[in-house]
């Protein structure tokens, strides 16, 4: 312990019944620095950090602050600490000024009576030692987000935080904002805060910090310092696991002269410009980090958010789905990535669930036809066995793999045809994966048509026949399966095109 | 086991309307347990048991219906009034009332479903719109004076026995079951009611359901007026007021969760004898109007407290 650590995460493990979230993670944040840490969409990050403030209690493992030992952190224990977390969403009152929401919680007062004209001299005095410009009267709700994370970052320093957390920082920023936030952050680090800066855009982190650690999986992999350190190695280091035998396999199905689905330049729902083509008997994986568009180009196909522009063709026909009834009616099922919030119906019985979309077709003057509503019911409980006792189980009581298997029941009997996939086996355990992707395979090969979103690396690669990248609400890159290459995927991911990945970082450069 | 405790929590509620009648017959010196008051009984709930059909709809999936109060007053008055001073023959009367009340329930629909107003607020505006309605229309003074045949609705019973109001209600509880268990409308109502999204995602035309249940809910609403009409042979512009509070809780006593999604028929038939019941036997042993509404009050906070509870405890 020669070194002066601020704060020391030791062999975190953390639990959640039925599955680890972390399973053995150190971390060394030195006084004065930046750390970035990086790693994939659920490789652990935000339960690491959930530890450090206190949200979440680690199972096992030691935090140390300042060379005091804690086997968990408390909200307070963490402020009295002096570590502070700026999360993406921020915890600003719009109806309130600047200077009001700095002393959020603890205003000056004398007595009963708040001291607005001090909190506001104070707030001035503090956003000006960030330099940043910010009239301490404003309403909160009337500056950009870059000044109200600002306002964030103002609120920490005041709290005498010496250890930041900023997660996904520029997320939600423009990029004269990012740079105002990389001002603000340098300057931090010059008076001696430390820093742990966690973000997807790998040139931020090469820009900012002074050494970066890397989980997977939720186990520490390595810790690099930043100019020894090069894009490829990390992309590796992030990604970088052993494939085995976990996807069944399938034959080539691929139907190349039935395109079922065709996108030409749809825009809508916060996406621009997107084009492809889904054939029958195919695997299209959309990949991306979360947020990039992909969920949200899904909704559009389903009729369930509107279309902007472009153009929809199904089976050659141009469509306009503007419900999802009318995109079931077409063919067209989406199979969501929260299945318990959108997908299930976790109160009713499985027998209900899978009929659902159907109940119309076989009711006759509104009388549901109970006799065909079982039969159909058996026939998807056979198809792709769901288990359970009984048809009349309530979805609530299955595991998360069998409910899964019911929604794409309800869509199998539904007789739809293209089927899209958001995180196919989210949440879901191995062997059920395993399952999940029998079924899939099942599908294309029966000539249906899959899109499937997957933030898993592994899961795109290995369930896709071809792969659609989207970054920021645009289509990044396209790889055929021969092209299937995670570092490549992970670049266009990154917004990284082929073009501009040697403008981005000089140390790229295979393609 | 576990069907045991399943099996008692679904008939709980019949228990409790046994020991209450129990209660009443040993506390009123034999008054309530005698065929007459059994009859009087079902009399006086089939108004409010015809509206608790609409209702258990509307809070099945989550949301609230707060004007049926005056759609019955006002149902009251423009029926009155259609025979008495436009001379409108008592069916064709009857036939517009209806009409009318549907047609309320279908304007609180487009202000909850297509407008996106809460119910709470929708039907509460729409509550007091038409209680004033109603004044506008009578002038505040009874309407009375129309055709004894009118009666046909609650004061005759076949055989001297059977109040045809009685079996109205009863009608209409076979009609809502019916609706709840066979047509795939009742599917609908719980799959919106457990989770409107994921409904919408696995095709149900949401705001279409929800024109069906205001309509519903009107639509009893304006029967439960008829009723109630031909019972009391006149018309006031106050009868209504504050009816909704007693259906409600006929509703949520019976089980139906106000979280949506949970609730059967013959919880909400159990409900409305259990609350008939109380009333009755309450003004049997001359206990004060205000001491009554203390009762139901407290009635209605219990019932939405176990409810609550019952939420609470899933949760965890």
């Amino acid at each position: 312990m020669s070194e002066n650590y601020v704060l020391e995460l030791e062999h975190i493990r953390k639990e959640y019944p039925g599955v680890v979230a972390l399973k053995d993670v150190t971390l060394q944040l030195r006084e004065g620095e930046i750390l970035g840490l990086i790693g994939e969409n659920g490789a652990g990050k935000s339960t690491l950090i959930k530890c450090c403030t206190g949200a979440v209690i680690p199972t096992s493992g030691k935090i140390r602050v300042n060379g005091r030992e804690f086997d968990r952190m408390t909200p307070q224990l963490a402020a009295e600490n002096g570590i502070a977390v700026i999360y993406q969403e921020f915890n600003n009152v719009g109806e309130l000024s600047a200077a009001e929401n700095l002393f959020l919680g603890r205003p000056i007062r004398h007595g009963m009576v708040i001291d607005r004209k001090a909190m506001e001299e104070r707030a001035r005095e503090a956003f000006e030692q960030l330099h940043i410009k910010i009239d301490p009267r404003e309403l909160v709700k009337n500056l950009s987000v870059g000044y109200q994370q600002m306002i964030e970052i103002a609120k920490a320093i005041q709290q005498n935080a010496r250890v930041l957390i900023m997660d996904e920082p520029s997320a939600p920023l423009t990029s004269g904002e990012v740079e105002s936030m990389f001002a603000v952050v340098e300057l931090l680090r010059r008076r001696g805060v430390s820093i742990i800066y966690i973000s997807h855009r790998l040139e931020e982190i090469f820009r900012l910090s002074d050494r970066i650690e890397v989980i997977r999986d939720g186990e520490y992999v390595t810790t690099l310092i930043t100019p020894e350190a090069t894009v490829d190695e990390l992309i590796t280091l992030m990604v970088g696991r052993e494939m085995t035998q976990k996807f069944p396999p399938r034959k080539d199905c691929i139907q190349q002269d039935r395109v079922v689905l065709e996108l030409d330049g749809v825009c809508g729902n916060g996406n621009t410009g997107m084009s492809l083509r889904l054939h029958a008997g195919e695997v299209l994986g959309l990949g991306g980090l979360v947020g990039a568009g992909r969920t949200e180009l899904a909704q559009v196909i389903f009729g369930a958010r509107p279309k902007e522009s472009g153009h929809i063709y199904l089976h050659g026909k141009e469509i306009n789905p503007r419900t999802p009834r009318e995109a079931i009616d077409l063919g067209i099922a989406l199979v969501p990535e929260d299945r318990k919030r959108h997908g299930a119906l976790l109160g009713i019985s499985i027998k209900n669930n899978i009929s659902m979309p159907i109940y119309e077709r076989i009711s006759r003057l509104s009388v549901i036809d109970s006799a065909t509503e079982q039969a159909v019911a058996q026939k998807y409980r056979e198809e792709i066995q769901i288990k359970c006792p009984t048809l009349n189980q309530l979805v609530k009581n299955l595991s998360g793999g069998n409910q899964q298997k019911v929604i794409l029941g309800k869509w199998l009997a539904a007789a739809c045809d293209v089927i899209i996939f958001d995180e196919p086996t989210r949440g879901i355990d191995v062997g059920a994966k395993f399952e999940i992707y029998k079924l899939i395979n099942t599908l294309v090969e029966q000539g249906k048509a899959v899109l499937m979103i997957s933030s898993e690396m592994e899961e795109l690669m290995g369930m896709s026949d071809r792969i659609i990248v989207l970054a920021e609400n645009r289509m990044t890159g396209e790889l055929s399966r021969e092209e299937f290459n995670s570092d490549r995927i992970m670049a266009y991911a990154s917004g990284i095109t082929d073009g501009k990945a040697a403008a981005t970082s000089p140390k790229t450069e295979q393609d | 086991m576990n069907l045991n405790s399943n099996f008692v929590k679904q008939n709980a509620i019949w228990g409790v309307l046994l020991v209450e009648i129990l209660i009443f017959a040993v506390a009123s010196g034999g008054n309530f347990v005698t065929g007459h008051n059994l009859i009087n009984i079902s009399r006086q709930v089939s108004y409010y048991g015809i509206a608790a059909i609409g209702m258990t709809f509307v809070i099945l999936i989550a949301d609230i219906d707060l004007s049926i109060g005056s759609i019955i007053t006002l149902v009251n008055v423009v029926c009155a009034w259609l025979m008495v001073n436009a001379g409108v023959n008592m069916w064709v009367a009857v036939l517009i009332s209806l009409i009318m009340a549907t047609g309320i329930g279908l304007v609180n629909a487009v202000m909850v479903a297509a407008v996106g107003i809460p119910a709470l607020i929708a039907t509460f505006a729409s509550q007091t719109v038409f209680e004033g309605v109603a004044y506008l229309i009578s002038g505040g003074r009874p309407i009375s004076g129309f055709d004894s045949s009118f009666g046909i609705f609650a004061r005759w019973a076949i055989a001297d026995v059977v109040p045809i109001c009685a079996i109205i209600m009863v009608a209409c509880f076979a009609l809502g079951s019916f609706i709840l268990n066979k047509t795939y409308f009742g599917r609908y109502f719980y799959a919106i009611g457990g989770n409107e999204e994921a409904a919408e995602l696995s095709g149900i035309r949401v705001n279409r359901v929800k024109y069906l249940i205001y309509s519903l809910s009107g639509f009893f609403a304006g029967l439960a007026g008829i009723v109630l009409l031909s019972r009391s042979g006149s018309a006031q512009s106050t009868v209504g007021k504050g009816l909704e509070f007693d259906v409600i809780t006929c509703v949520v006593l019976g089980g139906v969760s106000v979280y949506g999604g949970v609730g059967t028929m013959s919880g909400v038939i159990a409900g409305v004898l259990i609350i008939g019941s109380l009333t009755n036997g309450m003004i049997l042993m001359d206990v004060s109007q205000y001491t009554q509404m203390v009762v139901k009050g407290l009635v209605l906070a219990i019932a939405v407290g176990i409810d609550c509870m019952s939420k609470k405890r899933q949760a965890s």
